[in-house]
């Protein structure tokens, strides 16, 4: 007994908020902006502009997402490069590289759902746990000039592989200079 | 859930065993000569177990054993025992005993050791054993008799962990300390990392990179299960115990760059920060006493071995040879510190002992990691690379013995020395 009062209260309630919000006719021209009223150009064709649907919105959050989802995976854009190499003691990115975290970073501006894992390397020589250490350095300046570029600190986890996985074996500078390197792994590929 | 389907935890039968080669370099090693006779019995238990006693005994580098004639009578633990002969044979020292089946099923060895210069028995011990255990029961033996004879606690019954890797699997293994009865405790397509057993013996602290980061577990061994301790955003890497086993020391850089923090080893309460620096702080290692935290650190421009009080505090530089310095491993009696240096592109095995901060390398390969002192303190056991291939080797701490486990079919790395067994 008590709850249905406190029900039918709560719907009274709610259809006072409602009226106390919108006006009969406000509610009836939902979605339409009316520029006819005294003030609006009055122009002929204004009418026409003003049944706009919210449609950027949809445009940004589903076809553009995909279209640019596709683009990380393809070879002819910047963003299916994932790989970022260093000098030996070096963990600054190179200039030859700054298009590449440029491109991931509007990547990251426009996709606010995308996540990205960035794991550093290093080459096999030294202590494997100091390498871990310098390994996140590399992968840390990669995530902060993301940031800097726009990026969420939330859509970036920056880690660090060590020594531990190699693009190339073997103990030529040949082969280290592959190694010492920070790949960049949307969220599905890790 | 997922990444678990690349791993499995069961201990299952024992890969190719590993075969030891010693090395006994550099003068005035003295050897002393021991005659190990065969056990009366000791055939009904499938292996010899005097042979493993010798071979251990041997292996330390401090114990010559001496080829035994046939003797008839055969002596046993309560034979009279003529020093004089035993003397002629060239014995410093001498171990009788015999094997009996218990009605139990079970066996028991009672044996003697003596002093045959000073014509003296120094102990006598029985112990009692399953046919499967016949092996552990030979350590023991070659424990007792070491420490007759030395006066120090011997090694031969602990145990060792260390990294396997196979082709594109890892795993992590423990064996005993001749590196026979390898068991795996984790298999995983990832790479593992730095496993350090606790101080009590019964778990196992490790990195696994199978969530495709570096994630901190803690094995128990018994119960056959492991638990994350660290999996903070970011790498987590480098686990140390505390002395009591209570506390673990991680790097994290959840904060940014790598730190050094602490957790309860169970994985309870919060993390507690305690290197502050915009340098990369790592692999922290506890002293023996719990008062330091030994770690590396390039806050100076190179790395080098720092430490700092186990609470926290101002860190104080330790290494100053050299301009890499790294991987700090504090001796069990805390006077000395074991560390990796590299001198012109080689990669050694160092000593700096705390008191006069005299340095001694005491490897002469290249590629030499993760050094991890034996119990007692008298050897290292690191990796090392030879023909390619990742070893495990063992050197006395004066550098004058070296030993191989060469590993049939893999690389074998990480190297942690367990803690004596009660």
């Amino acid at each position: 007994m008590h709850a249905i009062i406190v029900a039918a209260l709560s719907v009274a309630g709610l259809l006072v908020v409602a009226g106390c919000q919108t006006t009969p006719e406000e509610q009836k021209a939902a979605g339409v902006e009316d520029r006819s009223k005294p003030g609006a150009t009055g122009k002929p064709g204004a009418d026409v502009r003003s049944v706009d649907r919210p449609k950027i919105a949809a445009v940004d959050v589903t076809a553009g997402r995909k279209d640019a989802a596709s683009a990380l995976k393809d070879p002819a854009s910047i963003l299916s490069k994932r790989s970022i190499y260093y000098d030996l003691d070096k963990f600054d990115v190179r200039d030859e590289y700054r298009g590449l975290v440029e491109a991931h970073a509007k990547y990251l501006r426009e996709n606010p759902a995308a996540r990205i894992l960035i794991q550093g390397n290093t080459d096999e020589r030294g202590s494997r746990e100091y390498n871990v250490g310098l390994g996140q350095r590399r992968s840390d300046n990669v995530k902060r000039m993301l940031v800097l570029l726009g990026a969420r600190e939330d859509q970036i986890e920056s880690v660090s592989l060590g020594e531990e996985k190699p693009q190339a074996d073997g103990q030529s500078e040949d082969a280290w200079s592959k190694n010492r390197r920070s790949d960049i792994l949307y969220s599905g590929e890790y | 859930m997922r990444f678990l389907l690349g791993l499995i935890f069961l201990i299952t039968a024992p890969h190719a065993a590993a075969q030891l080669q010693i090395e006994i370099t550099g003068p005035g090693v003295q050897r002393t000569p021991i005659a190990i006779v065969p056990f009366t019995g000791e055939v009904n238990v499938g292996s010899s177990l005097t042979a493993i006693v010798r071979a251990d005994l041997e292996r330390s580098g401090l114990f010559r054993g001496l080829e035994v004639p046939p003797l008839a009578p055969h002596p046993n633990e309560n034979s009279p025992i003529n020093f004089g002969e035993w003397r002629s044979r060239l014995a410093d020292a001498l171990v009788v005993g015999s094997v009996a089946a218990n009605a139990d099923g079970r066996y028991e060895v009672r044996f003697r050791v003596y002093d045959i210069v000073k014509q003296a028995p120094l102990g006598a011990i029985a112990y009692l054993f399953t046919k499967d255990n016949a092996r552990a029961a030979a350590h023991r033996i070659a424990d007792f008799v070491y420490e007759k004879l030395t006066g120090e606690k011997g090694v031969f019954s602990t145990q060792i962990a260390y990294i396997v890797k196979r082709a594109t699997t890892y795993e992590l293994q423990i064996a005993d300390a001749d590196g026979e009865r390898a068991q795996y405790l984790l298999r995983s397509n990832e790479p593992i990392i730095s496993p350090v057993w606790s101080p009590e013996g019964r778990r196992i602290a490790y990195v696994s990179f199978e969530s495709k980061k570096p994630i901190v577990y803690v094995h128990h061994l018994s119960e056959n299960k492991r638990q994350v301790v660290a999996s903070f955003k970011g790498s987590n890497s480098a686990p140390a115990w505390s002395p009591d086993g209570k506390t673990i020391a991680v790097v994290l850089s959840v904060e940014g760059g790598s730190q050094i923090y602490l957790l309860n080893s169970d994985g309870s309460g919060p993390r507690r920060r305690i290197s502050n620096s915009s340098s990369i702080d790592t692999e922290p290692r506890y002293s023996t006493d719990g008062k330091w935290l030994y770690f590396t650190s390039d806050r100076g421009g190179s790395p080098q071995i720092y430490r700092m009080a186990s609470t926290g505090g101002e860190p104080q530089r330790v290494t100053f040879k050299g301009s890499y310095n790294v991987s700090p491993r504090p001796s069990p009696d805390g006077r000395v510190l074991a560390y990796v240096t590299r001198d012109a592109g080689k990669f050694q095995v160092a000593l700096l002992d705390l008191s006069n901060q005299q340095v001694q390398v005491i490897t002469d390969s290249d590629r030499d990691e993760s050094p991890s002192f034996a119990p007692n303190g008298r050897m290292i056991l690191l990796a090392t690379v030879r023909g390619g291939r990742g070893v495990l080797s063992a050197v006395s701490s004066d550098g004058r013995i070296r030993q191989h486990l060469p590993y049939a079919g893999g690389d074998v790395r990480e190297p942690s020395w367990g803690p004596f067994i009660e």
